[in-house]
C-alpha cells in the first residue's frame, strides 16, 4: 500500500513536468494565481494556453488519436492535472466544453460531426456550453419545455434555458429540447448541436444571490437548426443527455476555498469567552470534524486513482464527494462567521478576515449544494445505483408529456 | 498509486470471512448474548487455528511476523460478524503494549502464548465514570505490588494477563507507568460487570498486593499508552467499518422487503437518503482507515493524526448506521428477537473502548496545532 507511481506513470509524470517547465511558470506557493483580467483578455490568455497544450500533446489526453486526442488513459489525465496545478496557467473557459459537451459529440455524433468539431475544440479555437436546465426543469431535467418543431430539413427551437455557464462567449452548445409532446417525457426529447451565434439566440446574464454573474439565461426565438446538427435519433435526447450528465458529476469537483486550516487560523486570531477561540471545545470539535472529512475525501480520491492506475473501473465511492464537500463548504463558512462576532456580517474583501473568504463561502455554498445535482438528487443516485434501492414512484413516467400537470 | 490492500491480504480477508460466516453468524452471537459463556470459544479457537492471533508478532516470538495490513483486514471481518471474541483486547492492546514497552523477558514470557492463543491478554485503564488520565489514575504500583481497582476491563474475566496503567508517583504525565500482571496470581479479584453489550465480556478487577512487573521505563506509561492506542485505534476502526457496513446492508435489505402504504419503504426518500447517508459516512471512514493502515504499517510520522481521523470517522459511521438501522426497521427492530441490537450495542462499546470521540477530537486538534506551529 503506497502512493507511488508505477514505472510507466513516473515516466509520464517526468515527461509532463519537463514540458510544463518549458512552457509555464511554476507557482511559488499553492496560493499563487495569475492576475485577473477582463473577459476578452482572459479568454485570449486561456485560448493561447489551450493551443499550447494541444501542440505539446497534453490537451484532451484520453480522447482517441484519430480525432486529435492523445489516446491516453485516465491516469495519464490525472497525472497531467496534478502536475499542471503546480503551475500558473489559466483555466475555466474550456472545462465544460471539453469535460462534457465534446465528449457527448464523440459518443453520439456522426463522422461528419467529429471531423468538424473535435479538433477545433482541442486547439481552443471553439468554446462550448451546455444547455439543459430550464426554469421548469432543474432536478427533473426531462420535464423541460423548450420545443423544436420540424420544418423541412430544419428544426425551429422556441423556449428558454437557464444556468448556462459561458453562453455569452461560447461558439457552440449542445441543447436538449422536446420534439414530441405526445409521448412520456423521457421519450420525446432530442439533442442538437447549436451555433450560439444563430439568429434568435438571446443570452442574458443571471445575477446570483451572491451578487456575481457566472451563469446565463438563454432565450430561443424561432432559432433554426439544420437536421444534420442532431445528436442521436429524434427521441434519444435523454439517453444522450445522460452521457453528458455522467461527465458533469465527474467535472463538478471539490469545492475548494476555506477548509479546516483557514478555520484554525481564524480561531487563533479570534476571541471567544475571553479566550482564544481555538481553546474553545466547540471550535476544536468542528475543526476536527472538518479535518476528518477533508482527509476522508482526499483518500477516497486516492482509492479512485488506484483503480484507474490498475486499469479498473473506479468503485462507486467517488459519488460521495460533492454531497460532503458542498455541505462542508456552507457549514464551515457559516461557523467561521460565528467566530467573527457581530462584525461577521461584513462581507468586504478589504476588511473581512482572510479576504471575506468565509462570507463568500457561506453565500456560495448555497449555490454549490444545488449545482450539478442537488444534495437530494445525489443521495437518490447513491441509494439507487450503489445500494440498489427502488426509484420513487413516478406519476409522470408513463403519461404523455402534454397530459402532465404543469 | 497503489492505495489498496494486496491480493494476498484480500485472500486472507476472504478466508477469515468464510470461517466467520460458517462459525459465527448472528445466531452464534445471540447464543453468547442469551447464555452464560463469556465469549465464543469455538470461534476463538478457529481464529487461533488460522494463525491470526500471531499475525503481527515477530517470528522470534512465535508469530507470523506480518505487517499491520494483515491485521486490518482481519479486524474488518471480525467487526462485520460482531464476533464475540477477545481479539481486540489480546491482539491490538496487550500484544501491542508488550511490543511497545515490554522488556525482552516479558516479551519472551508472553508473546508466544498470545500468538498461539494459549493465553489471552487485556489492557486495564479505567477506574471510574470519567476519562482516564494522569489526574485520575490511582491504582498504585509500588515495590512490585499492585493495589486498587480497575473497572470495565475488556475481557477481564477471560484474560490470563493484563497490562495495567498504574500510578508510580511521579508528577504530571510522568505519574503513570505500565505494569504487567498475571491475572491468575494471588491478590487478584475479578468480577464480571453488566454492560451495554454482553456479547463482549467486561470485568472489574481489584488488586490487593498483587505481584506485578514494571514494563519499560517508569513514568513513561502515559506516552506508551498513547502509542498503543494509536495503533489500536486504526485496527478497531476497521472493526467499526466492518460493523457499519453490515448494519447498512441489513437496513437496505429490510427496505427492500418491507411494504408500508402500499409501497416498499426503500422507495421513500426519507428512508433512501438515510441509507445513502450511511454509505457516505462509511466511505469517508473507509478512506481514513486505509490511510491509518498505511501509516501504521509504515510506522509513518502522521500516524497519530491518521489514527484519530480513522477512529473519529469510523465511530461516527458505525453510530449512525447501527442506530438508524433500528429506525429503518421500526418496531420490530426494537425487539429482543431482532438482530439490529448486535450492531447497536457493539457500535457504542467500540465508540468508548479507547476513549470517546470527544477525547480523540481534542487530541487530534492539539496535534494539528503543534504541526501548524512547527
Amino acid at each position: 500500500m503506497d502512493f507511488n507511481d508505477t514505472k510507466e506513470e513516473a515516466d509520464y509524470r517526468a515527461k509532463v513536468r519537463a514540458w510544463l517547465d518549458q512552457n509555464a511558470e511554476r507557482k511559488k506557493s499553492s496560493k499563487d494565481a495569475l492576475p485577473s483580467l477582463g473577459l476578452e483578455e482572459a479568454l485570449e490568455r486561456a485560448r493561447k494556453w489551450q493551443a499550447t497544450k494541444a501542440e505539446g500533446g497534453f490537451a484532451c489526453i484520453t480522447w482517441p488519436k484519430e480525432y486529435g486526442g492523445q489516446g491516453g488513459s485516465s491516469i495519464h489525465n490525472v497525472i497531467y492535472s496534478q502536475e499542471e496545478s503546480n503551475y500558473l496557467v489559466p483555466g475555466g473557459f474550456y472545462a465544460i466544453g471539453l469535460g462534457m459537451c465534446v465528449p457527448t459529440v464523440l459518443a453520439w455524433g456522426t463522422e461528419e460531426h467529429k471531423e468538424r468539431y473535435v479538433a477545433p475544440a482541442i486547439h481552443g479555437d471553439e468554446i462550448w456550453c451546455q444547455l439543459f436546465s430550464e426554469p421548469a426543469g432543474g432536478s427533473d431535467v426531462a420535464g423541460l419545455r423548450t420545443k423544436a418543431e420540424k420544418d423541412g430539413d430544419e428544426w425551429v427551437i422556441n423556449g428558454q434555458k437557464v444556468w448556462t455557464s459561458g453562453a455569452h462567449y461560447c461558439d457552440y452548445g449542445i441543447v436538449v429540447v422536446r420534439t414530441d409532446p405526445n409521448v412520456p417525457k423521457h421519450k420525446g426529447l432530442t439533442m442538437f448541436i447549436i451555433d450560439m451565434k444563430s439568429e434568435g439566440v438571446d443570452v442574458r446574464p443571471i445575477k446570483q444571490m451572491s451578487g456575481e454573474s457566472e451563469f446565463n439565461e438563454v432565450f430561443f426565438t424561432n432559432v433554426r437548426v439544420p437536421d444534420s446538427n442532431r445528436l442521436g435519433n429524434p427521441g434519444d435526447g435523454w439517453k444522450v443527455a445522460l452521457t453528458t450528465l455522467m461527465n458533469e458529476r465527474l467535472a463538478v469537483g471539490g469545492g475548494g476555498g476555506a477548509d479546516w486550516e483557514e478555520l484554525m487560523s481564524l480561531g487563533r486570531e479570534s476571541e471567544l469567552e475571553q479566550m482564544a477561540a481555538m481553546s474553545n471545545g466547540a471550535v476544536r470539535e468542528r475543526v476536527a470534524d472538518w479535518y476528518v472529512q477533508t482527509q476522508g475525501l482526499k483518500y477516497t480520491r486516492f482509492r479512485t486513482l488506484t483503480a484507474l492506475s490498475k486499469g479498473q473501473t473506479p468503485g462507486p465511492e467517488s459519488s460521495i464527494s460533492k454531497v460532503v464537500s458542498a455541505a462542508k463548504m456552507q457549514d464551515l463558512g457559516s461557523f467561521a462567521m460565528d467566530l467573527q462576532g457581530q462584525a461577521g456580517i461584513i462581507r468586504d474583501r478589504e476588511v473581512s478576515p482572510q479576504g471575506a473568504i468565509f462570507q463568500n463561502q457561506w453565500m456560495g455554498g448555497a449555490g454549490y449544494r444545488i449545482a450539478g445535482g442537488t444534495d437530494e438528487i445525489l443521495r437518490n443516485i447513491v441509494a439507487e445505483r450503489v445500494l440498489g434501492l427502488p426509484q420513487d414512484i413516478r406519476v409522470d413516467k408513463d403519461k404523455p408529456y402534454n397530459e402532465l400537470p404543469k | 498509486m497503489n492505495f489498496d490492500f494486496s491480493d494476498d491480504q484480500k485472500l486472507l480477508k476472504e478466508s477469515v470471512k468464510k470461517m466467520l460466516s460458517d462459525k459465527c453468524d448472528l445466531g452464534r452471537v445471540r447464543k453468547v448474548l442469551d447464555g452464560d459463556e463469556p465469549f465464543a470459544k469455538d470461534v476463538w479457537d478457529a481464529l487461533v487455528e488460522l494463525g491470526v492471533t500471531g499475525t503481527a508478532i515477530p517470528e522470534e516470538y512465535g508469530g507470523l511476523g506480518l505487517g499491520a495490513l494483515e491485521l486490518c483486514v482481519v479486524a474488518e471481518e471480525l467487526g462485520r460478524a460482531a464476533a464475540p471474541v477477545p481479539f481486540s483486547s489480546s491482539v491490538y492492546l496487550a500484544t501491542e503494549a508488550l511490543l511497545v514497552a515490554g522488556t525482552e523477558e516479558q516479551k519472551q514470557a508472553w508473546l508466544p502464548k498470545l500468538a498461539s492463543g494459549e493465553a489471552i491478554g487485556t489492557f486495564a485503564m479505567a477506574e471510574g465514570f470519567t476519562a482516564a488520565s494522569p489526574r485520575t489514575v490511582e491504582v498504585a504500583f509500588n515495590a512490585d505490588k499492585l493495589n486498587g481497582t480497575k473497572v470495565a476491563v475488556p475481557d477481564g474475566d477471560i484474560a490470563d494477563v493484563a497490562v495495567v496503567l498504574a500510578n508510580t508517583g511521579g508528577s504530571g504525565d510522568k505519574a503513570l507507568s505500565l505494569v504487567i500482571v498475571d491475572l491468575k496470581a494471588s491478590g487478584v479479584t475479578i468480577e464480571t460487570v453488566k454492560t451495554i453489550d454482553p456479547t463482549r465480556s467486561h470485568a472489574n478487577i481489584t488488586f490487593k498486593d498483587a505481584p506485578a512487573e514494571l514494563m519499560g521505563t517508569e513514568g513513561e506509561g502515559w506516552a506508551s499508552t498513547s502509542a498503543v492506542f494509536d495503533s489500536a485505534a486504526v485496527l478497531m476502526a476497521f472493526e467499526q467499518i466492518g460493523g457499519a457496513e453490515a448494519a447498512m446492508w441489513m437496513a437496505r435489505d429490510y427496505a427492500l422487503e418491507r411494504y408500508a402504504f402500499g409501497r416498499l419503504i426503500g422507495s421513500y426518500q426519507a428512508i433512501k437518503h438515510k441509507i445513502a447517508d450511511m454509505y457516505v459516512k462509511l466511505e469517508l471512514a473507509r478512506s481514513n482507515c486505509y490511510f491509518g493502515a498505511m501509516m501504521l504499517n509504515d510506522k509513518g510520522a502522521e500516524l497519530p493524526e491518521a489514527a484519530a481521523a480513522a477512529r473519529i470517522s469510523a465511530t461516527e459511521a458505525y453510530r449512525y448506521a447501527a442506530q438508524e438501522n433500528i429506525q429503518v426497521h421500526g418496531g420490530i427492530g426494537y425487539t429482543w428477537e431482532a438482530d439490529t441490537q448486535f450492531y447497536f450495542r457493539r457500535s457504542k462499546l467500540l465508540a468508548l473502548a479507547l476513549g470517546s470521540a470527544l477525547e480523540w477530537k481534542d487530541k487530534l486538534v492539539a496535534r494539528l496545532e503543534t504541526r501548524n506551529a512547527a
